[in-house]
């Protein structure tokens, strides 16, 4: 079985700001697992001599011109925020009381 | 907070021998974003220069800025760098406020400029070579503001404020070969070779460089080791070393610091410091540890980058005069002494001085007023003389109003005043202050016939030819008129008035 656990899961969900239902921990838990199991067996199969794929279509230099397009109002861009104030997004204290 | 131990600085040099390291970060002045057409826009309110791809939203897909490669090829080629014919972009993943996907868009194992090298002119004019490991692309990051707590720090902070304008700003990151052999001009070397950095992006037009917006950012990495050992010591890299003073600054204080705690037996932490500009030292950020993993994968948004000789020969074409090439050609252009020249380029005002010129003030006149008041000024308020807040084209007003009569150079310094009081330009300045100089002939005349009547001896010698006495009249005249008078013209009329042939 691959090395992903419960724990990790919900340490991952809260360094993300996820909320997450036990349900939703063991089911995650058992899925992602399968999905390292996949990629391991993907990994024994590409040797040292197989570069990474960043991309799965071998396309270069896709750019564009630097010109400003649209953007969103303070208030579209806090509207999925939880927490707001002077038009910026409220965060909890980033370091813990010691 | 506990207070650091230090040597001084000499006794540090004796036992140890300095390595450093920089990383400088330049924000890009493309007029959009690095992966996104959100505006590059300093200092507008927060989060409006956003939009779904700054703010990470699902479902979102980066677009790479053709400008800002372009940007970062010139950077490398300023650099004398390599140019790589192929690289990619990876995700850097941490999680932390300021960037909402969990992950900072960046290049990992192929940067898209490698192995460079530039010269460091230092005050005296030696020359030290320092080399180039990369120079690759990434995006900054949001702005954070800690709220509650005394100090705005983020140390006992109740919670934080986020602006994401911003982020997907692009930047590129210089990354330095480790720095051997600067021995006590480390320091020295520290500030000129960010101030050569900083030149470089300005002259090529390829960021705004102004270090005070957070422009270019400078991490300082100082190590020491005892003379003769190959083998470099435990390094530590200064954070948030953003003015040029601090990059020397902070520099000279690792370098003591390091030498006190080796000094007593102890090993140097490999940390992350921050420099603090209020109390001249560092303080302990986090430890590097194993837990600083980034977990960097290619980033599977994003193609690769693939540049052709004849792109980056057309780009090269387009390199400009290298600052050091410019500097020799000025100092000709203005007449300066190497005395002179050196002193403008050490105080960091050249470029200052060459806008202020073209703008249309006399070279002597340009000098005069930035390395004179402006300098004298910004010393007082702690700042760079280019961040005090006076413009060339105030520079030029005040010297066109000295020109044409308007005021004194006496007066002038209280116009420079009224300026950076907010007081409006020159001209408003010395209309509210009621500056310009008394040319009425009228009002001057009844000044001068009171200092006369006042020193009726001294009125006697100078009507009996000494003429050379007229200095203690034109001085009474002055102070009457509060400094506000032409003294030239006081002298004529005084001498007219008593009728003797000046």
């Amino acid at each position: 079985m691959a090395a992903i656990n419960r724990e990790q899961v919900a340490h991952l969900a809260t360094l993300a700001h996820i909320e997450m239902s036990d349900d939703e921990l063991d089911r995650m838990a058992t899925e992602l697992a399968v999905i390292v199991d996949s990629v391991k067996s993907v990994s024994e199969a590409a040797g040292d001599d197989v570069p990474a794929t960043s991309h799965p279509i071998p396309l270069t230099n896709v750019m564009r011109d630097d010109v400003v397009g649209h953007v969103l109002t303070a208030e579209e861009a806090l509207s999925g925020a939880p927490d707001a104030q002077d038009g910026r997004f409220k965060v909890p204290a980033i370091l813990e009381e010691s | 907070m506990s207070v650091d131990t230090i040597l001084s600085f000499e006794e540090a040099m004796e036992k140890y021998d300095p390595v450093l390291g920089f990383e400088v970060h330049v924000e890009l002045n493309t007029k959009s974003k690095m992966f996104s057409s959100a505006p590059n826009v300093f200092g507008d309110e927060p989060n409006t220069n956003v939009n779904e791809v700054c703010l990470g939203l699902p479902g979102v897909l980066p677009v790479l800025n053709k400008k800002a490669v372009e940007s970062s090829i010139l950077i490398g080629l300023a650099l004398n760098c390599k140019i790589a014919e192929h690289c990619t972009f990876a995700r850097k993943q941490y999680f932390y406020p300021d960037t909402p996907k969990n992950f900072q868009t960046s290049q990992y194992e192929d940067p898209i400029c490698y192995d460079g090298w530039i010269d460091i002119e230092l005050a005296d004019g030696t020359v030290f070579r320092v080399e180039i490991e990369r120079a690759h692309m990434e995006e900054d990051a949001g702005k954070l503001t800690h709220m509650g707590g005394s100090t705005g720090r983020i140390q006992g902070a109740d919670f934080s404020l986020v602006d994401y304008n911003r982020s997907g700003v692009p930047l590129v990151e210089i990354v330095t070969k480790p720095i051997e052999g600067a021995g006590s001009r480390a320091p020295e070397l520290a500030k000129a070779y960010v101030a050569a950095i900083r030149e470089i992006v300005k002259n090529l037009g390829v960021s705004d460089a102004r270090m005070e917006r957070g422009n270019v950012r400078c991490d300082a990495n100082v190590s020491l080791r005892p003379y003769g050992q190959e083998k470099f010591g435990t390094r530590t890299e200064t954070k948030n070393v953003n003015s040029l003073r601090a990059v020397e600054n902070a520099v000279k204080f690792e370098i003591q610091r390091h030498g006190a705690v080796l000094d007593s037996g102890v090993k140097i932490i490999q940390e992350t410091r921050h420099w603090h500009e209020d109390t001249k030292s560092t303080t302990s950020g986090r430890p590097k540890s194993d837990a600083d993993d980034y977990r960097y994968f290619p980033e599977p948004d994003l193609v690769p980058i693939v540049t052709t000789a004849l792109w980056v020969e057309q780009l090269r074409s387009r390199l400009p005069e290298p600052p050091a090439a410019r500097r020799k050609r000025l100092q000709a252009d203005w007449g300066y002494t190497d005395m002179e020249f050196r002193d403008v380029v050490n105080a960091g005002l050249m470029d200052e001085i060459e806008e202020t010129v073209t703008a249309g003030a006399s070279a002597a006149a340009a000098r005069k007023w930035w390395m004179g008041e402006i300098a004298r000024r910004a010393k007082l308020a702690d700042v760079d003389p280019a961040a005090l807040g006076v413009s060339p084209a105030v520079v030029v007003e005040i010297e066109k109003l000295i020109a044409s009569g308007a005021i004194n150079d006496k007066l002038a310094r209280q116009v420079l005043d009224g300026v950076l009081d907010g007081e409006g330009t020159p001209a408003e300045v010395v209309e509210k202050r009621g500056l310009a100089v008394v040319s009425d002939d009228g009002a001057l005349q009844s000044a001068i016939d009171e200092a006369l009547a006042a020193q009726p001896d001294v009125a006697d010698k100078i009507r009996g030819g000494k003429v050379q006495a007229v200095g203690a009249i034109v001085g009474g005249v002055m102070k009457v008129t509060r400094g506000q008078a032409d003294p030239g013209r006081v002298r004529e009329l005084i001498l007219a008035t008593l009728g003797v042939e000046g």
